[in-house]
């Protein structure tokens, strides 16, 4: 089977990003750009199962501009067979970018979906519910372990609770938490060969998704900032500040 | 205007986090509903029926909504949606809100506002992206806006004091597509982390999950939920319901208590909106001071046991 994932190109994950002065929005002007950190996990669980034979293709998409090329690069770096990219002008919301995402699913019919469950910026956890909702297919989201056993892949949740298995017919679309694996680092052969791997280029057109706003963002403005606190010099003093001060024991 | 609400719940007891959500809808404005959709969860239903400010219940009992599967329960509410009139759809942005809910607004073909911590009008809402690292005020387009709402940033409604009609639905939609195999859920007599009081929390410094007994004797004493970072989680201390931070649970207790965490910016953007933080840590370099109203460097095996001792 044939196994599809997606990558989003979002920022760094230890950079702290600013508000922009006139709080349009954030600003990403020379900020480090990187693989989503939860996506990254995706490719890796991908690669693994096509090592361990399950699958036999690692497909990887991404959607948004040209730069995202990057990182369907450091995908097929990991391990990935090869790329799709959907240009678009700016990275689209979540129900249009699982759209995109329907179309390939029907073009390529894959057994698996493996997507990130969140993308670290806009922090949405949407697009894969939005995928199997638009695919009509089986859900596992937020997964810490996959297992495809028969016609179904047996998939462990991260849930408030604690943990909860389902079992999903195939072919199915999971999201990743970051217990599910770790993520393998690139070796520079791999990087090498990555660059010659296919990587084919679409529009929305060519998928025949007409792309409509569903938000529109208005203001960004930073978080309200914490004062400083002090130091305490004993644990004696800490429990006096806390009983008489702040007066929450 | 309608507002149409999925109960949080384990088919006997209606979740906190629903009283949350509800504020948030009455914040909105408008007539607000309960769904409650399970299996033999009537006793749910009873008491989603008395919570302030619901005037109706919807009652979908089916094995098919037993577990919950976003397969089945998502074309129900999508269903109820359209048929019933709602404007708006909100859940809690838990685990089964945030795992339902985006399949509920595909089928509806409209966007969703996840995890949203204000309303700012009918269309108009603040929303934190970038692990909170910024605040973003997003209108939606929609003709039916569907959003999760994060908990803490709403005051419960009151549990008692509704009257609410209960009506059945007969609906019964089962996918076949996914089943329920089993589940690990944490037992614990301490409260919930996203409604504690206060909570203690033990980071990569706690050494071992062992421990943690350290610091569930001071929650015992404090009547407080015990929380993790990831560091901790990955490294097998605790199990990874006690996670706290932009990919766990985000809370705002009145206490926090951060023992042996740095406080990378992914743990800090799930409680620095608690009323007062406390950071015990030996490095006093640690960025878990800077966002700390009382800040003690010191060894954690040496302070938290004369904590424990000094209450
Ligand atoms: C300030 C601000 C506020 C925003 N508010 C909203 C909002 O309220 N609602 C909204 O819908 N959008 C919003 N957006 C748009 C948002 O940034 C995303 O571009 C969009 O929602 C895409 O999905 P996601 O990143 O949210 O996906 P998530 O659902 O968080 O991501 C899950 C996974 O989907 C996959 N994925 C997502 N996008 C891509 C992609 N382009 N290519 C390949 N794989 C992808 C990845 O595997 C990712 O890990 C906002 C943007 C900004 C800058
Ligand atoms: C995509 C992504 C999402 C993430 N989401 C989360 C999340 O939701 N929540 C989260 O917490 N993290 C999250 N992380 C991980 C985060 O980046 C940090 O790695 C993690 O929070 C660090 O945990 P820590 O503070 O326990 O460990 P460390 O950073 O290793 O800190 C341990 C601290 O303990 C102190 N210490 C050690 N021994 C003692 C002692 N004897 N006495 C006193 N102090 C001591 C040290 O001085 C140090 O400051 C995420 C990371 C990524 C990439």
């Amino acid at each position: 089977m044939k196994i599809m994932v997606t990558v989003k190109r979002v920022l760094d994950y230890n950079v702290k990003v600013r508000v922009k002065a006139d709080r349009s929005d954030v600003d990403l002007a020379n900020v480090k750009m990187a693989l989503n950190p939860f996506c990254e996990i995706a490719v890796e669980e991908a690669v693994r199962l096509r090592e361990a034979g399950v699958a036999t293709e690692v497909i990887v998409v991404s959607i948004g501009p040209k730069a995202v090329q990057e990182q369907i690069r450091t995908a097929l770096a990991l391990g990935a067979d090869r790329g799709i990219h959907i240009e678009t002008q700016s990275s689209p919301e979540s129900l249009s970018v699982a759209k995109l995402l329907a179309k390939v699913v029907a073009d390529e019919q894959p057994g698996l979906v493996i997507l990130g469950k969140q993308a670290i910026d806009s922090d949405n956890n949407q697009t894969g519910q939005m995928l199997a909702a638009l695919t009509g297919l089986s859900q596992g989201t937020f997964a810490s372990e996959v297992k495809i056993e028969g016609d179904e892949a047996l998939v462990t949740r991260e849930v408030d609770g604690g943990l909860q298995t389902l079992g999903l017919k195939l072919p199915a679309i999971v999201t990743t938490d970051l217990r599910l694996n770790e993520p393998r680092y690139a070796s520079l052969p791999n990087i090498m060969k990555a660059k010659k791997k296919p990587l084919e280029v679409k529009t929305p057109a060519d998928l025949g998704v007409e792309l409509r706003a569903h938000t529109e963002l208005l203001s960004v403005e930073p978080p309200a900032e914490r004062k400083g606190g002090i130091k305490v010099g004993s644990v004696a003093e800490l429990v006096e500040k806390l009983k008489n001060e702040a007066k929450v024991i | 205007m309608a507002t149409l609400i999925i109960a949080e719940h384990d088919n006997s007891i209606l979740k906190p986090a629903t009283l949350n959500t509800v504020a948030a809808a009455v914040a909105i404005g408008g007539d607000v509903a309960l769904l409650v959709a399970g299996e033999g969860c009537q006793a749910v239903a009873d008491q989603a029926a008395q919570v302030a400010g619901v005037s109706k219940v919807l009652l979908a009992d089916n094995a098919a909504y037993g577990h919950q599967l976003a397969e089945n329960v998502a074309p129900l509410v999508a269903e109820l949606a359209k048929t019933a009139g709602f404007d708006y759809v909100l859940a809690p942005a838990t685990t089964t809100g945030k795992n339902l809910l985006p399949r509920v607004a595909a089928l509806l073909d409209v966007g969703q506002l996840s995890d949203i911590v204000a309303v700012e009008s009918a269309d108009t809402f603040k929303r934190p992206i970038y692990a909170g690292n910024a605040i973003a005020t997003v209108k939606s387009l929609d003709a039916i806006k569907v959003i999760t709402v994060r908990g803490t940033a709403f005051d419960p409604v009151a549990a008692e004091g509704g009257s609410a009609s209960v009506e059945a639905v007969t609906a019964v939609h089962d996918a076949a597509l996914s089943r329920f195999i089993g589940e690990e859920v944490a037992k614990s007599d301490r409260p919930e982390l996203t409604s504690a009081r206060v909570i203690i929390s033990g980071g990569r410094g706690m050494g071992n999950g062992e421990n943690f007994a350290l610091l569930e004797k001071v929650a015992d004493k404090l009547g407080a939920a015990v929380g993790a970072s990831r560091a901790a989680v990955d490294a097998g201390f605790v199990p990874n319901d006690m996670q706290v931070g932009q990919t766990g649970k985000i809370v705002a207790p009145e206490l926090y208590i951060a023992v042996g965490i740095s406080g990378a910016i992914q743990h800090l953007a799930g409680m620095k909106d608690s009323k007062v933080i406390v950071a015990i840590n030996k490095d006093e370099e640690a960025p878990i001071f800077q966002v700390a109203d009382y800040g003690l460097v010191a060894d954690l095996f040496e302070a938290v046991p004369e904590l424990d001792s000094s209450l």
